[in-house]
Formats: C-alpha cells, sequence, structure tokens
C-alpha cells in the first residue's frame, strides 16, 4: 500500500467522520450533565433538513446553517423540557424526537418542494465549498509533510474545521472551567451541585444547548456540505454510531476524536476497498469488506475498551428534596 | 399515538391517491424514491405523460421497505387497479406470488422477467446504450482512466458496467475502468453520500469519467464528479442538466415508454416479454443543449456510426446476464 493511497484513505475518514464527531461531542455534553440523548440522530437530521431547505431558497450557505441550528435547538429544548422540567424518561422522549424528524423532514420537504422529501439540489454559495488552507499548494512538493498537510488537512470544508476546533474547545471547558466542573458534577452527584447552591435544571438546559448547537453543525454539515442538498433518513444512524464512539471515548473529548476517527477509517476502507484480491489463496468477498466496520466495532467495544462507566447520574431526572 | 401515525405515515410522502375509476391503472416505484432522477423518475414521466394525453387518473405508491412490496400490490390488486406496473427487478418474487391470485389483473415489470399469463416482462439491453456512453467516455477522457459507480451489486447492474467497460476499450484498449457497487442491499438505491465518496476515491486514482447505474444514489457520484471538475455519465433519466459542463452524457433507458405504453394498453394488454434495445428505442445516449460543448463532431460521428452497427447487428455487444461473466475487465 503507498503513501497516495493511505492519504486517500485519511483524506476520506475525515469528511467521514466529522459529523459522527460533532454529534459525539453533543452527546458528550449532554450525557455529562447526566441527560441521556439518543434523540442526536433525529436532532441531525431536522438539521439537515432546515438548513438544506433554507439554503435552497435563500441561496446562502450560512443562512442555512442558521436555520439549521435553530430546528436543532429547537429539538433539543424539546428533549430538555421533556426529561428536566417535566421528568419524562430520557429514552423515550430521544426515540420520539427521532421519529418526529423522520416524519416531518419527508412531509414538510414533501409539501414545500414537491420532490418526495428532498430538497432541491444545491449550487453555488448555498453549499459550503472546500477552502484551501494556505500554503497548500506550495508544500505539497515537501515530502511526506507536504502531501498529508495538502491532501488530508488542507481542502475541506469549513465545517471539517469547526468540528476538530470544538475537541480541544471541549476539552478545554470540560477540565479548566468552572462551568465545566460543574457539569461534570451534576452528571455524577446532582443532589451535591444542588447543596452548593446551583441550579441543576439550569445547568442541564444549558448542556441540551450546547447539544443543540453541535448537532445543528453536524446536520448542516451533512446537507449543505458532504451533499448537495436533503435525502430523506440522510443521517442513516449516524447518530446512534456516534452515541456508540461516546461509549468508546468513555466520554472524554480526546478519546471522542480518535473514537470517531477509527469509525470514520473504517467506513473509508469499507468503501475503498471492495472485492480484495489475496495472492492465492483468492479473493475476499465486497460483503466482508463492507460489513468490516461493523465487525471491527463490536471487536472494539467488546475487547479493547474496558469497563466504561457513564456518568452515574445520566437517565435520572433530578428530584430536588423537600 | 394517531397523530404519530399521521407523521410516519406522511412520511411515505406520496400516498395512495384516491381517485374513484373504475380500473384506474396503478404504479409501484422503488425503494430508490419516486424523485431519484434517474430510474424511478423516468417511470412517473411515463406516467404523467399517460395522464396528461388522457386527463385520466392513475394510482401510485412509494415504498419505503421491502416489506411493503406484497402489501401495496395486493392492496392496489384488490382495489380494482388494472394494470398494476411495477417498476424495479426487486418485484420479481413477490409478482411471482401474488400475479396467480389476481388472474383478471394484468401486472407489469420492468427488469425482470416474471413467467406468469397475465405478467408483461419489460427488460432493456442496458448493455448496448452503456457501450455508447463507454465510448463517448473514453474518447473525452484524458488519463485514460475511467470510472463505473454501481448501485446494488446485481448481475443487471454488471450488466451496466460490462457494456461500459466494452465500450470504452472499443475505442481505447489499454483504458482502465475502475469498478464500485454501493452496496448489495437496496438501500444502495439511494446513498449519495457513498456514492460521493466512491467518485472521489475513483478520481483520486486518475479517473476523469464516471458512469453511474445506481438510481438516487448517482446523485452523490455526479456531484462529485462536478466538484472535482471532471465528467460524470447519468443514467436512466437525461441528467445532462443536473450539473451542466459536467456531465458529459446520459445512458438513456426509457422506462418512461415502457410505464407510458402500459397504461396507454389497459387492462386488454399483451403480456409476455419486450425486450427494448437500441433498435426498438429502449435505450439510447442523450445528446442536448447541456452537453453539446462537451461532444465534439468527430465523437459523435463515431459514436453514432457505432450505434447504427449495433442496431444493424455488426457489433454485437456481449450480455453479462446471458452468460454471468464479462469478456473485458
Amino acid at each position: 500500500m503507498d503513501l497516495d493511497i493511505v492519504l486517500q484513505l485519511a483524506d476520506s475518514s475525515v469528511r467521514l467522520a466529522t459529523p459522527l464527531l460533532l454529534a459525539c461531542l453533543a452527546g458528550l455534553y449532554s450525557e455529562r450533565s447526566g441527560v441521556f440523548d439518543i434523540g442526536l440522530e433525529g436532532k441531525m437530521l431536522i438539521a439537515a433538513f432546515f438548513a438544506a431547505a433554507t439554503a435552497a431558497v435563500t441561496g446562502s450557505a450560512w443562512v442555512g446553517l442558521a436555520a439549521g441550528l435553530a430546528a436543532s435547538l429547537v429539538f433539543s429544548m424539546l428533549h430538555a423540557v421533556a426529561s428536566i422540567t417535566f421528568r419524562g424518561n430520557q429514552l423515550i422522549s430521544g426515540v420520539a424526537i427521532n421519529f418526529l424528524a423522520v416524519g416531518m423532514t419527508a412531509l414538510l420537504g414533501h409539501t414545500w418542494f414537491r420532490q418526495g422529501g428532498q430538497t432541491p439540489q444545491l449550487v453555488g454559495d448555498a453549499r459550503f465549498h472546500a477552502i484551501e488552507l494556505p500554503g497548500a499548494a506550495r508544500l505539497a512538493d515537501v515530502p511526506v509533510i507536504g502531501p498529508v498537510y495538502a491532501e488530508v488537512i488542507s481542502g475541506h470544508s469549513i465545517l471539517v474545521y469547526i468540528a476538530f476546533l470544538a475537541v480541544p474547545l471541549t476539552w478545554w471547558v470540560l477540565y479548566r472551567t468552572r462551568f465545566g466542573l460543574r457539569l461534570r458534577a451534576v452528571g455524577e452527584n446532582p443532589a451535591a451541585v444542588d447543596t452548593a447552591g446551583i441550579s441543576v435544571p439550569l445547568l442541564r438546559y444549558q448542556a441540551l444547548v450546547i447539544t443543540g448547537i453541535l448537532c445543528g453543525i453536524a446536520g448542516a454539515y451533512l446537507s449543505t456540505s458532504m451533499n448537495a442538498g436533503f435525502v430523506r433518513e440522510m443521517t442513516a444512524g449516524k447518530g446512534f454510531i456516534a452515541l456508540a464512539a461516546l461509549i468508546f471515548a468513555k466520554w472524554r473529548p480526546w478519546p471522542a476524536l480518535f473514537a470517531t476517527l477509527l469509525f470514520g477509517l473504517l467506513e473509508a476502507i469499507g468503501i475503498r476497498f471492495q472485492n480484495v484480491e489475496l495472492g492465492g489463496i483468492g479473493t475476499i468477498p465486497v460483503q466482508f469488506m463492507q460489513a468490516l466496520p461493523y465487525i471491527l466495532t463490536v471487536v472494539i467495544l467488546a475487547g479493547f475498551v474496558g469497563k466504561a462507566i457513564p456518568p452515574r447520574a445520566g437517565g435520572e431526572p433530578y428530584v430536588k428534596e423537600e | 399515538m394517531s397523530f404519530m401515525q399521521t407523521l410516519l405515515g406522511a412520511g411515505a410522502a406520496v400516498a395512495v391517491s384516491a381517485a374513484s375509476a373504475l380500473a384506474e391503472p396503478a404504479i409501484i416505484y422503488d425503494l430508490g424514491g419516486k424523485f431519484d432522477k434517474s430510474f424511478n423518475e423516468a417511470a412517473y414521466r411515463g406516467a404523467e405523460r399517460w395522464k396528461k394525453e388522457t386527463g385520466e387518473n392513475y394510482r401510485e405508491v412509494e415504498l419505503q421497505n421491502d416489506a411493503q412490496r406484497e402489501q401495496a400490490l395486493r392492496r392496489f390488486a384488490e382495489a380494482g387497479a388494472n394494470p398494476i406496473v411495477t417498476v424495479g427487478f426487486a418485484f420479481a418474487s413477490t409478482l411471482e406470488k401474488v400475479a396467480p391470485d389476481y388472474p383478471d389483473t394484468k401486472f407489469v415489470i420492468v427488469d425482470m422477467v416474471v413467467n406468469q399469463p397475465n405478467v408483461r416482462s419489460v427488460v432493456f439491453k442496458e448493455h448496448e446504450g452503456s457501450y455508447l456512453v463507454g465510448m463517448l467516455g473514453a474518447m473525452k477522457s484524458k488519463t485514460g482512466k475511467l470510472g463505473f459507480v454501481g448501485g446494488m451489486d446485481i448481475p443487471l447492474i454488471r450488466r451496466f458496467a460490462c457494456g461500459y467497460v466494452q465500450g470504452v476499450k472499443a475505442v481505447n484498449p489499454d483504458a482502465v475502468v475502475f469498478q464500485n457497487m454501493t452496496g448489495t442491499t437496496p438501500a444502495a438505491w439511494n446513498d449519495p453520500v457513498k456514492g460521493a465518496e466512491l467518485a472521489k476515491a475513483q478520481i483520486a486514482q486518475g479517473a476523469d469519467v464516471i458512469y453511474h447505474a445506481a438510481g438516487g444514489t448517482g446523485r452523490g457520484v455526479l456531484q462529485a464528479a462536478a466538484d472535482a471538475g471532471v465528467y460524470g455519465i447519468g443514467v436512466d433519466s437525461n441528467q445532462n442538466y443536473m450539473f451542466p459542463g459536467h456531465v458529459l452524457t446520459s445512458m438513456l433507458k426509457r422506462v418512461d415508454n415502457a410505464v407510458h405504453d402500459a397504461f396507454r394498453d389497459g387492462p386488454g394488454m399483451s403480456t409476455g416479454l419486450v425486450v427494448l434495445g437500441l433498435k426498438e428505442g429502449g435505450v439510447d445516449y442523450a445528446y442536448d443543449e447541456y452537453n453539446k460543448d462537451l461532444i465534439t463532431p468527430e465523437m459523435k460521428a463515431k459514436v453514432d456510426e457505432a450505434r447504427q452497427k449495433i442496431i444493424d447487428g455488426e457489433i454485437v455487444v456481449h450480455d453479462y446476464m446471458s452468460d454471468n461473466s464479462c469478456p473485458v475487465k
């Protein structure tokens, strides 16, 4: 395997990992605050739809992104009201959000655009295009570093860079700020946080606002950057893969980056290598290559993660003692 | 719960349109979706053309999953729709089972052969049309490397691929064709993300013309080709307009004619096998205002010559499905 193939794989992994990474970090904020969120999928989907629909109408990807963020925030707050204020079951609320997103996007999409739930193809400024980082062309001739910079690091859309910058930012917020300390505490022992005179519901609401924003970016990336338009159910389980990555990363930001990159790489391998010829032995069938990411997921989760302990107060609505 | 059901039902996007008249024809689209800009959309256009000509209505449903095939077929048959057109090879096993139960109803299946007395099977010689677009692709390619992205990995799609490669090799025997299939399940018909990734991988390997036979997945293929400044080749419908200047041509498969003719013939239509090739106008390559600047007169002359030779039987394009193998790689 030569360097070119490695670089192409890495490039493809970065693209494929971006929505997972954003969703994974979104889940991290929510779950660290003690609110399980299996509605990441639905929030991404609704954001993808509104981003593409708005971008198609206005012709601006940025306005589309804003609409996607707004839609995702509304859904996130729906989850917050149900599970924080009304202390409902967080899993049920999450499932409801996923269903609602699937139905709503198809219904609105067909009503508005008459194309069976798709939005029109986005062209020109209605999409986030790949940007060349400064010096990419000049550095490309430098051995090893040059191609890595020019092919893998440069040439993605702005949302990809936002996603990757969100990782150190999340680390800093979580471990170096007062808000982060309280956020971690409220997911472990809300009673203690409450005793210290800090509002548990407020903290959780704040966490879910961040979740909504990150899911919104993920959705907008799917429909206005990776693709040129919304297609029904285009998230295709990415929200759940992000949850798996979150467990794999044990609810920590840097491992979340590596976990999602790994899932991205596995997907890229499944796409890139279909029928692999093995000298002498025969051909590995395409079905196996496509199942490989899932097989490796099971192997990794079962064998290498060790014990993943979720935030202790996760899934439990907080009831203040009288 | 009923609210949720309404929403989910609406998710089926195009519900069975209810208008009551005797023996309305009906059409069932496959999982790629009615608006896949390709295969199913061609069928839709055929149905709409019939509607415009006659002013009559037809019933339609867009499947959401495999389990709905039999349900949709039986529902239409019970409701008295006649004929019922099923668009896609995947209906074969269901139709085999359902058709004998409704001997007075006529069924049509596109892309597959079902041997029942009340079924008309319409199949196309996709290898002939693919041969022509392969020739155009090879003449356009500067790198001598071309790509093919298929949808679901089935013999039918290999037939497209094989015809394409034969066309490419007829122009440039040294050309390399990268072939990828999107998947092995019906989901492969509607996965533009994966289509785009496959196309990007082929472009990274040097491909500068990429042909897709992947239904809705092809949107991603054509988009990736346009993004990278190379050429895509559309399929089934004329897709030249989608990315003007970056869609070299489209392999037209006149599914619209198959649907239109079935609707026109009505309940008394003939059954049995109908094979549509270049000669019958069932397949062709697209040449219109969107791609006339991409195809030089020399290219057009050469491909039209081959077209005539295929019609006259001087060139025989190997059909993958005749022996499940392809003479060229």
